[in-house]
């Protein structure tokens, strides 16, 4: 088996006296859907930050490719292929779309390839071409969302990881943008996803890794996950 | 292409501002002049600063810290040094030789000095960027109190009078350009989304400290240079007069003008300089330092029913007829981003 393309092994994170994660470790394959489930304040953003670099670990390590990658500044990792599309959306809502999303392509250094980019982010979401030149704050909640995703994509990301893309949308739309999600893995995209929402990240994911406190509980497949009587009780409310 | 063109603007603005230079102080009595130099002083100041406060969101408070330092040092440059050397030119051109390098010495200094401020405080997130500031300025202020070979609490008298029209606004102009020229290419959009939203700046890989501080830096070198040309407009520095408030009066600008507008800051540092100076015949009617409180007042209103400024954002290519040149600059801005467009493919 080759290495994994993310690995977290034994990885802790304070924020000062807090210990927000203690000791976790598990892996993400190649072309997979990981899904990081638990409840609110278990640690699951603090994860996404220590991946893309936004947050120093205090022990342990984060591997990329089989490279460590702890202590590497967000922006070389950006240009590593790994993309983070934080919680809250935090898109640039004083730019337009299109702005937005070539802010995705910062670093990239093949600028004759942003433009294909661009209209294969607009195949996925045809509702960001219809608003190509309006400000991203005037976007709806879902449209942001999927604008967060655009822009992350635009990094030609090997691994994109989505910190709770459901958050305060309709389940409509949460549908569509979960089909997205499915859709961007299939073409080869690793995803490492985070939700609240446990049924719908089991429903795609492949694996599934349940954090509690700082500390992952259970984890497998997540069809393996589903069937389970316990984590049906804890986590699906059943 | 773009940068030669860029070249050429900034030429043609240098040479207008340098052929109008001896002929502007002839157009009117000494003392509109000298609010007109002031003026082109506050607006390579209120340029600068609004780089920093208005188009990456931090917040600098010690803008008249990096004045004071551009100020004394080239002041000490001119006054001790240069004005007694001879580098053999012709005459004319040692004056302008000589001013250019200390000028710019002040600038580097000052810059030098903003990096050494803005990395530890830029580094982090929050507002540690004004309180690090706010206590720069004094610290420079009373440290040159305490300098006697700049003549301490006394001041520093007899500064070459070197600035003249040409030197304030060609200065101005520069200033203008550069701010202008950074916003328009792919470093501009990293400042603007830093300002926006940091984490997500981050995010998307834009090295959110280096584009920080580079800001503050360069807004350190304009503040430098303005007070070397403050110094030898004077003729006499003195640590009070870059005292807080100095700081507190470009601030001001920037807001009123509209955080992140350059137009604004243009407009608001030739307004502010000349409602000041308007305002000053009340003081002498009324026997009673009126002035700052109606100045205040003023102020209050203004913000009140502009609360964005002047200008908001906004610049003046983005209304009616001047659209035209925003749409030229931001074709070679993409032209400049994709050089190798066609040798890729
Ligand atoms: N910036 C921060 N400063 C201090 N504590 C934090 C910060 N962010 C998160 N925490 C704490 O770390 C723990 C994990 O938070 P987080 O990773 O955001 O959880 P989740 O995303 O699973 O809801 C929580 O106890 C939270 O209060
Ligand atoms: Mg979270």
């Amino acid at each position: 088996m080759s290495a994994p393309l993310l690995e977290f092994r034994d990885v802790n994170v304070h924020y000062g006296a807090i210990h927000a994660l203690k000791g976790i470790s598990f892996s993400v394959e190649q072309g997979k859907i990981l899904a990081l489930v638990g409840a609110n304040g278990a640690g699951k953003s603090t994860t996404l930050r220590a991946a893309s670099g936004m947050l120093p670990i205090s022990k342990g390590g984060v591997y990329f490719e089989g490279r460590k990658i702890d202590g590497t500044r967000a922006d070389r990792l950006v240009s590593m292929g790994i993309s983070h599309a934080p919680e809250g959306r935090g898109i640039f809502a004083n730019m337009t779309v299109e702005e937005n999303l070539t802010l995705g392509a910062f670093l990239r250094k093949d600028k004759s390839a942003i433009a294909p980019d661009l209209e294969r982010v607009f195949e996925l979401f045809p509702r960001l071409k219809e608003r190509i030149w309006q400000n991203a704050g005037t976007l709806s909640g879902g449209e942001q969302q999927m604008l967060a995703i655009g822009r992350a994509l635009m990094a030609r990301p090997k691994i994109l990881l989505l910190d709770e893309p459901s958050l305060g949308l309709a389940p409509q739309i949460i549908e569509k943008i979960f089909e997205i999600i499915v859709k961007v893995n299939e073409t080869g995209t690793t995803v490492l996803l985070v939700e609240q929402n446990a049924l719908l990240a089991l429903e795609v994911a492949h694996y599934a890794l349940v954090l509690e406190t700082g500390k992952v509980v259970a984890q497998g497949p997540s069809r393996k996950l589903l069937e389970s009587e316990e984590i049906r009780k804890a986590y699906l409310g059943d | 292409m773009a940068y030669l063109k860029n070249f050429g603007v900034i030429l043609v603005g240098i040479v207008a501002c340098v052929g109008l230079s001896p002929v502007a102080p002839e157009l009117m009595n000494p003392y509109l002049f000298s609010i007109l130099m002031y003026a082109g002083i506050n607006i390579t100041l209120a340029v600068s600063l609004n780089l920093v406060n208005g188009l990456t969101g931090q917040f600098s408070m010690g803008h008249a810290g990096f004045m004071a330092v551009g100020g004394y040092v080239s002041a000490f440059l001119t006054t001790e040094y240069l004005s007694k050397m001879n580098p053999g030119l012709p005459a004319g051109l040692n004056e302008i030789v000589l001013f250019a390098a200390a000028l710019y010495a002040g600038g580097l200094a000052s810059a030098a000095l903003g990096y050494l401020v803005g990395l530890p405080s830029l580094r982090l997130k929050g507002d540690y960027l004004a309180i690090v500031t706010l206590g720069f300025g004094e610290i420079i202020r009373v440290l040159i109190l305490n300098i006697d070979a700049v003549g301490g609490a006394r001041g520093m008298p007899g500064i070459p009078k070197w600035t003249n029209f040409g030197w304030v606004y060609a200065i101005a102009f520069i200033s203008i350009i550069t701010v202008r020229r950074i916003m328009a290419s792919r470093h501009g959009r990293a400042l603007l989304a830093v300002r926006e939203d940091e984490i997500a700046a981050e995010a998307t890989g834009v090295n959110t400290t280096r584009y920080k501080v580079t800001a503050f830096v360069i807004g350190a070198f304009f503040a430098g240079v303005s007070g070397g040309l403050f110094a030898h407009f004077l003729t006499y520095l003195n640590p009070q007069t870059f005292d807080f408030n100095r700081s507190f009066e470009i601030i001001i600008m920037v807001v009123l003008g509209g955080m992140g507008s350059t137009t604004g800051a243009v407009v608001a540092a030739l307004f502010l300089t000349a409602l000041r100076e308007l305002l000053r015949p009340l003081q002498e009617i009324t026997r009673l330092d009126f002035r700052m409180v109606i100045y205040s007042l003023m102020l209050v209103i203004l913000m009140l029913t502009r609360p964005n400024g002047f200008f908001g954002t906004k610049e003046l290519s983005d209304f009616g007829p001047f659209r035209r040149f925003k749409r030229d600059a931001l074709k070679d801005a993409a032209a400049a981003d994709a050089p190798a467009e066609g040798a890729r493919g």
